[in-house]
C-alpha cells in the first residue's frame, strides 16, 4: 500500500507519479514493497544480505529500471547492497534515489551500496536523488557509496543529485575504466541550515583511450558545510576532466580539493575548482526583468542545480 | 513619458566627492527614439543606470508617466515598462536562452517567438535555444542575446547600452534593421551609441559629455555638428577635431 508520503517521496527521487513501467523494486523502511522484473532486466533479492540483484540482459535496449527507496519511519537504519549487472551491448536507463520522511526525534540513515558491472559496449544511465523532508528533530544521513567496474568500449553517465533536507552525507564513489570506456559523473549538490556534506570520488583511467568527466556543481547556503575531494588516476593513455564549482552563501563553508594524478605520460587530466558567491550582476539582471532579488537567487541556484 | 529633473550622481573618491552625472535635466516624449553618444567616462552608462534604478541619484527626480519614480527600486521600475540591456551583460551556468527570453517575456515563449527575437538580433535560433548563457559563448552572442531578451518584453521604456560592441557587421546590419522596425512600436526607446548608423536611427539626440548635456536636439540639429568627431569606423569619438 503506498501512502501519500510515499507518493511525494516517489515523486521527488524519482520523478516517479505512481507504479513505473518497466522494471522496478520499491523498498521502505528496510522491506521490498513492490517489485517487477521484465523479460530483459531480472530483478532477485539477495539471500545473504540485504539487497538485490539486477541483471539487464545483453543487448537490452531503450529499457529502465526504477529502484526508489522511501525511509519514513523515524530511527530506521537501512543498509542495502544493491548489484547491478549490465550486458554487453545493452542501453539503459537506471533511476534510483532514496527520500527520508522522518517525523520523529530518532536519526534515520539509509546507506546504499551499489555496484555495477557495465559489461563491454553497454551504455548506462544512471540518476540518483537524494531528498529529506519532515518536521521531527531527527536527523536524515544518507551515506551513498558506488562502485562501478567498466568494460571495455562501455559509456556511463551518472547524475547524482542532493535535492535538500539531507543532515549528513557521506558519498564514496570509486571507478575503474577499462579500454575506450567513458565515464561522465555529473554531481549536484545542496546543503541549507546545519547540514554537512562529504563527497569522495576516485575515478582511475586504467584503459588506452578511456576517458571521464566528472562535473561537481554545488549551493552551500545558511551555515552548512561541504568538502569534495574528486580524484582522477590516470594509469594509461586517457584524458580526464574534474571541474568542481561552488556557489557559497551565509556562513556556509566549503572545500574543494580536486586531485590529479597521472601514471603514464600520455595521460591527460586536467582540473578546475572555483568557489564564490553569486554575482551580484546575476541579480541585478534578473532584477531588471522584473524579479525581487530573492527570485532572482532562487533562479539563479535552480539554473546552477538544474 | 520620461523626466530627468536636475538629477546629479556623485561617487566618493579619496574622501571627496566626485560628480559623474551632474544636474542634468532631459526629457523624454512617448514613442520618441533617443539616442545618447558622448566621449567615453562621459555618464551615459552611469544615467541609463540611474533611470533603471540600478544606481540612485545624489539629488533630482526621475518622473515616468506622470509618476515619481526616483524611489522605487529596480523591481518596481522593471514592472512598469523599463528595461535594460547591460553593455557587459552577465553569465549564468545553467540558465539556456530559451529559459532566459521566456524569465524576460514573464511566462514561457514558444519555440517560434523565440526564434523570432533570435533572428532579429542575427543568431540562428535553433542552434542557441538550449544554449546556456554561460562562458561557452562568445561575447557577441551574450551581447545579441542581451539585446533579444529586451526586445522578448513589452516595454514602455527600453534602453540599450551600446549595442553594438562586440558585434560583428552582419550581425550589426540585422541590429539596425530590427531597432528601425522597433521604433514604430510601442514605448520609448533609448539607445546609448557611438555608431552613426544608429544615430541616424534616432528622432532625437543627447550628447553627455563630463556628466552634463553638451547638445540636446533632433537628429538634424544634432547629427551635423558631431560630422568630424567620428573615426574611419564611423565610431564617435566626442572629441573635436
Amino acid at each position: 500500500m503506498i501512502t501519500k508520503t510515499d507518493e511525494q517521496i516517489l515523486e521527488a527521487v524519482a520523478d516517479l507519479h505512481g507504479i513505473p513501467a518497466g522494471a522496478y523494486n520499491i523498498r521502505r523502511n528496510g522491506e521490498g514493497i513492490g517489485r517487477r522484473s521484465t523479460e530483459n532486466i531480472i530483478i532477485t533479492p539477495k539471500s545473504d544480505k540485504p539487497g538485490i540483484d539486477i541483471e539487464i540482459k545483453p543487448g537490452t535496449k531503450n529499457e529502465s529500471v526504477h529502484i526508489p527507496v522511501i525511509l519514513s519511519e523515524s530511527g530506521m537504519n537501512d543498509l542495502v547492497y544493491n548489484d547491478f549487472y549490465i550486458g554487453e551491448g545493452a542501453d539503459v536507463l537506471i533511476v534510483a534515489g532514496c527520500g527520508i520522511h522522518n517525523c520523529g526525534d530518532q536519526k534515520s540513515q539509509h546507506d546504499g551500496i551499489h555496484t555495477f558491472h557495465i559489461n563491454k559496449n553497454a551504455r548506462v544511465r544512471y540518476v540518483e536523488k537524494h531528498y529529506g523532508e519532515g518536521e521531527g528533530t531527527g536527523a536524515r544521513i544518507l551515506n551513498p557509496q558506488t562502485v562501478v567496474e567498466m568494460e571495455e568500449g562501455s559509456f556511463c553517465e551518472m547524475e547524482m543529485v542532493q535535492i535538500k533536507g539531507v543532515d549528513s552525507t557521506v558519498r564514496d564513489t570509486v571507478a575503474h575504466l577499462k579500454a575506450n570506456a567513458r565515464l561522465v559523473i555529473l554531481e549536484k549538490l545542496m546543503t541549507h541550515a546545519n547540514q554537512t556534506a562529504r563527497s569522495n570520488m576516485e575515478v582511475n583511467l586504467d584503459g588506452e583511450n578511456s576517458s571521464a568527466q566528472i562535473i561537481s556543481r554545488s549551493v552551500a547556503k545558511d551555515s552548512s558545510t561541504q568538502v569534495f575531494y574528486p580524484r582522477a588516476v590516470g594509469n594509461n593513455l586517457c584524458k580526464a576532466h574534474v571541474q568542481c564549482d561552488s556557489i557559497i552563501m551565509d556562513s556556509a563553508h566549503i572545500r574543494s580539493i580536486p586531485e590529479i594524478s597521472a601514471n603514464h605520460n600520455l595521460a591527460q587530466i586536467v582540473h578546475e575548482a572555483a568557489i564564490g558567491r553569486i554575482n551580484n550582476d546575476q541579480l541585478l539582471k534578473l532584477m531588471t526583468l522584473g524579479m525581487t532579488s530573492e527570485q532572482a537567487e532562487e533562479i539563479i541556484i535552480q539554473c546552477f542545480l538544474k | 513619458m520620461l523626466e530627468l529633473k536636475n538629477i546629479s550622481f556623485s561617487v566618493s573618491d579619496e574622501g571627496s566627492p566626485l560628480e559623474i552625472i551632474d544636474n542634468v535635466s532631459l526629457n523624454l516624449d512617448d514613442g520618441k527614439f533617443l539616442v545618447i553618444t558622448g566621449p567615453n567616462g562621459g555618464g551615459k552608462s552611469t544615467l541609463a543606470k540611474l533611470i533603471m534604478g540600478i544606481e540612485k541619484p545624489t539629488s533630482g527626480k526621475i518622473i515616468f508617466d506622470g509618476r515619481d519614480i526616483t524611489g522605487l527600486d529596480i523591481t518596481e521600475r522593471a514592472k512598469l515598462g523599463i528595461g535594460y540591456a547591460f553593455q557587459q551583460p552577465p553569465r549564468f551556468k545553467g540558465l539556456t536562452v530559451h529559459k532566459l527570453l521566456s524569465l524576460a517575456h514573464g511566462s514561457d515563449l514558444p519555440e517560434d517567438e523565440c526564434c523570432a527575437y533570435l533572428t532579429n538580433v542575427g543568431l540562428c535560433s535553433r542552434d542557441y535555444l538550449n544554449r546556456e548563457v554561460d562562458s561557452s559563448l562568445s561575447g557577441g552572442e551574450v551581447k545579441r542575446i542581451e539585446i533579444a531578451t529586451l526586445m522578448a518584453r513589452k516595454l514602455r521604456l527600453a534602453i540599450y547600452d551600446e549595442p553594438e560592441a562586440g558585434i560583428d557587421l552582419w550581425s550589426f546590419n540585422m541590429l539596425v534593421e530590427s531597432f528601425r522596425s522597433m521604433n514604430k512600436g510601442f514605448g520609448s526607446v533609448i539607445i546609448i551609441s557611438h555608431q552613426e548608423r544608429i544615430m541616424k536611427l534616432a528622432d532625437e539626440m543627447a550628447v553627455i559629455a563630463n556628466g552634463k548635456i553638451r547638445e540636446r536636439g533632433t537628429l538634424d540639429e544634432i547629427f551635423p555638428h558631431l560630422m568630424g568627431e567620428f573615426d574611419e569606423g564611423c565610431n564617435f569619438r566626442g572629441e573635436r577635431q
